[in-house]
């Protein structure tokens, strides 16, 4: 079959690799009809997530039809279409029980190697490292799913792909985002990034009650989609001084709730650019917070930092006494998806979430390796690549 | 040289290197790295460079590396004064070289991490060489802290590893599941074959480092039930190994506590320990996961498998990527397949 593979910082192409099949009797094989490209695949392409290895096949938001099951697979079978969220869980260890699904303590094989960088392991990803166990990813034609029954998502007919496609990964997300901040009657919430997952946060932010949400970003395209979308009002963090214009539409207050929709590679048009990436060159920094930094000293006093931004290792000048002193909290997450799926799915067979607002370029699975390239240099006003395998 | 020495040293070719280009070609640098070239961005480089080779040559001449560490942080402060400087937006190229960095850098942050202690905790000793965890009256026991007292020696040394973990399962089920000592090769990757003799002792057949094969006959030396299980090599055997494993229940309804103490000597005494490094088998690591597989296949039947992994433990890995017709993976010691 064709797949998109990694074969090196900055390089994905597709190419021809074996047909997946079962390894486990739990498994399913799905025909996948629609991928998309993620901003975390972005961290992978350009080499910010360790243990990527030349041949690992990309993609962890993917759906498509159930073709083949795995002898213990209960609730499946073949022909259901089905979402298949981005992290694996088992659905029994104590953290599946508590919802915490994106840290099951049992579907990483790697997971020697998640506790070396992390303390503790973290739940299989596909496509997504080795550190997160090698599950070879959807940016593909078929893919195997492991653990089927606690993780794929049925989806009804008279749904299209791109209604649902984004319920494996960035609607939940930028839901869990929202959900993390607590929002009570009244808040303004501000949103660092508007790709993706950012729009998606402000989208959930007013579901979920806020008065006014705050989009923050330096693409006029994709601040125009947060203003004509989702409501949201817009500050250009290079025309604007963030934290003096959010003080100011805050009468000086400061958002109730921030939300860090950006990650490890933010970009800032400060010499703090310089100093970070000088930093990361020297290796005792992986990270670059320049938003998650903003945000913290945004956020009002006894406010809530939500940071759904990938981070992968360590970060510097983080302004812990900010935090403490005007006691903030900080809540963060790879997506617990499973918890968030058939809710969310409701709602957008209710006609309360239409996601497809965010999609700016369709393509093949042939063509993914362009779509990497418009949707990382922001290219023709870029938002959200689907491809259709 | 000591772990801390060997990361000072290591921060200190880093620092070398770093500091020369920053000083020598501050403009080129700042290009790699994304930065456009201009006076001020020059100088704050340059700056950064000189403090790097200052460090560097600290880091690497020095005996107590601790000051030259401290002038980092220094410099760290050198920096944030830097950055007080305004400067115009649009000025630097986000996206043009983010890939000249990266790589390796994940790495090297784990092992600042684990100069730091922070992957230290897992203390494989309480000083004294042997011996169980000390019990707080309850019958609970507590493990060694193994901080501040890190045996260099490992398993195959000797000194005896500790591992736990919980696994969401009653005492009872999983004594009853380790009682049944065949099942052992099912999540200890080293172990092929157990076979019961009789009550108390078993046949061990096991895979050495190399590709070499080892058997040995062991008794079990203590069984209360649902609580602890010890066994041990009968004397002459090839390998001289000895265990034992608790069942604690875990506080909150969490199931139970697994407490593992391992011995054992390696056919090859310290040829074998050095073998066993240099393939990577760190015995203590190899524990880990055996007990992490238990865990899977009491709490969800069976091992998790990926495309990348052959149930080895080695940071290059088979590429995440189907497997070819008639290639098959192994998870532990038994083929996928059977559950
Ligand atoms: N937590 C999760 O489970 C989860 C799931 C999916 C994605 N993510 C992460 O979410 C992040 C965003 O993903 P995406 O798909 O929207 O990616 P994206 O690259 O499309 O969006 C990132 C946006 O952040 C903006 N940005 C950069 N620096 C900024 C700064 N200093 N201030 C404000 N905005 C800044 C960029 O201009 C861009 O528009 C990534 O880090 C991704 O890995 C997390
Ligand atoms: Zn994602
Ligand atoms: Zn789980």
């Amino acid at each position: 079959m064709k797949a998109n593979v990694w074969t090196g910082k900055n390089s994905v192409e597709v190419l021809d690799v074996p047909d997946p099949r079962i390894l486990d009797s739990r498994d399913v094989i799905v025909d996948v009809t629609s991928a998309a490209i993620c901003g975390s695949d972005l961290h992978l392409l350009h080499g910010f997530v360790p243990t990527m290895q030349k041949g690992d096949v990309m993609g962890h938001e993917f759906m498509g039809r159930v073709v083949e099951v795995g002898s213990d697979v209960q609730t499946l079978k073949t022909g259901d279409r089905v979402v298949v969220p981005f992290p694996i869980s088992c659905g029994s260890c104590w953290s599946c029980q508590q919802g915490l699904y994106a840290v099951c303590e049992n579907t990483n094989p790697n997971s020697w190697m998640a506790e070396k960088f992390f303390g503790h392991s973290t739940a299989g990803v596909y496509g997504y490292s080795h550190l997160t166990g090698g599950y070879a990813g959807g940016q593909a034609e078929y893919v195997r799913a492991p653990f089927a029954d606690a993780n794929a998502l049925k989806i009804p007919e008279g749904l299209t792909d791109e209604q649902v496609l984004f319920l494996g990964d960035i609607l939940p997300t930028g839901y869990m985002g929202a959900e993390m901040c607590d929002i009570q009657p009244g808040e303004v919430v501000a949103v660092w990034g508007a790709g993706p997952v950012g729009q998606f946060a402000m989208l959930s932010a007013y579901l979920l009650g806020a008065e006014r949400v705050i989009g923050i970003d330096r693409y006029e395209y994709r601040l125009a989609l947060a203003r004509e979308h989702v409501g949201a009002e817009t500050i250009n963090y290079e025309q604007q001084d963030v934290l003096e214009t959010l003080r100011e539409l805050t009468g000086g207050r400061g958002p109730d709730k921030v939300i860090d929709a950006v990650g490890m590679e933010a970009h800032s048009p400060r010499p703090d650019y310089a100093y970070d990436r000088v930093k990361q060159m020297m290796k005792i920094e992986t990270d670059r917070p320049f938003a998650l930094r903003e945000a913290i000293m945004a956020v009002r006093s006894g406010g809530v930092v939500s940071v759904i931004g990938v981070y992968g290792g360590l970060v510097d000048k983080f302004p812990m006494g900010s935090v403490m002193n005007r006691g903030l909290t900080i809540r963060s997450g790879q997506c617990h998806v499973q918890r968030y799926m058939q809710p969310l799915l409701d709602r957008i067979q209710a006609g309360e979430i239409d996601p497809t607002f965010i999609i700016s370029h369709r393509l093949p699975l042939a063509e993914a390796p362009h779509g990497y390239e418009l949707f990382r240099n922001k290219l023709d006003n870029c938002e959200k690549v689907v491809l259709s395998a | 040289m000591s772990n801390d020495q060997t990361i000072a040293r290591s921060l200190g070719y880093l620092s070398l290197g770093l500091g020369l280009s920053q000083l020598l070609a501050p403009r080129q640098f700042a290009q790699t790295i994304g930065v456009r070239d201009r006076s001020d961005t020059t100088t704050l480089v340059r700056l950064i460079g000189a403090r790097e080779l200052l460090a560097a040559a600290g880091l690497l001449t020095s005996r107590n590396p601790a000051p030259w560490v401290w002038l980092r942080v220094g410099g760290d402060l050198m920096d944030l004064a830097l950055l007080g400087r305004a400067a115009s937006a649009n000025d630097n190229e986000q996206d043009r070289v983010s890939g000249a960095l990266a790589g390796t850098v994940g790495i090297t942050a784990v092992d600042v991490l684990s100069g730091l202690g922070v992957s230290g905790q897992n203390g494989n000793g309480n000083g004294n060489g042997h011996g169980h965890g000390a019990s707080n009256g309850n019958g609970r026991s507590v493990a060694g802290s193994g901080i501040g007292e890190r045996i260099q020696e490992t398993v195959f040394g000797g000194k005896p590893v500790r591992k736990s973990i919980t696994i969401g399962r009653s005492p009872g089920e999983v004594y009853a599941y380790w009682r049944q000592l065949e099942n052992l090769p099912r999540f200890m990757r080293h172990l092929e074959e157990v076979d019961e003799l009789d009550e108390r002792r078993s046949h061990w057949v096991a895979t050495a480092p190399m590709g070499m094969r080892v058997e040995w006959d062991a008794e079990i030396t203590n069984d209360i039930e649902d609580t602890e299980i010890s066994w041990r090599s009968v004397a002459d055997s090839a390998v001289r190994h000895e265990g034992t494993v608790r069942f604690v229940p875990a506080p909150g309804g969490r199931g139970t506590e697994v407490h593992v103490e391992l011995t054992y000597q390696p056919p090859a005494g310290p040829v074998g320990v050095a073998i066993a490094k240099l393939t990577g088998e760190e015995p203590e690591q190899q524990i880990s996961e055996d007990l992490r597989r238990l865990k899977q296949v009491l709490e969800t039947g069976g091992v998790a498998v990926s495309e990348a992994t052959r149930g080895e433990r080695r940071l290059r890995q088979r590429p995440a990527q189907p497997l070819e017709p008639g290639e098959s993976v192994t998870r532990g010691a038994s083929p996928v397949g059977a559950r």
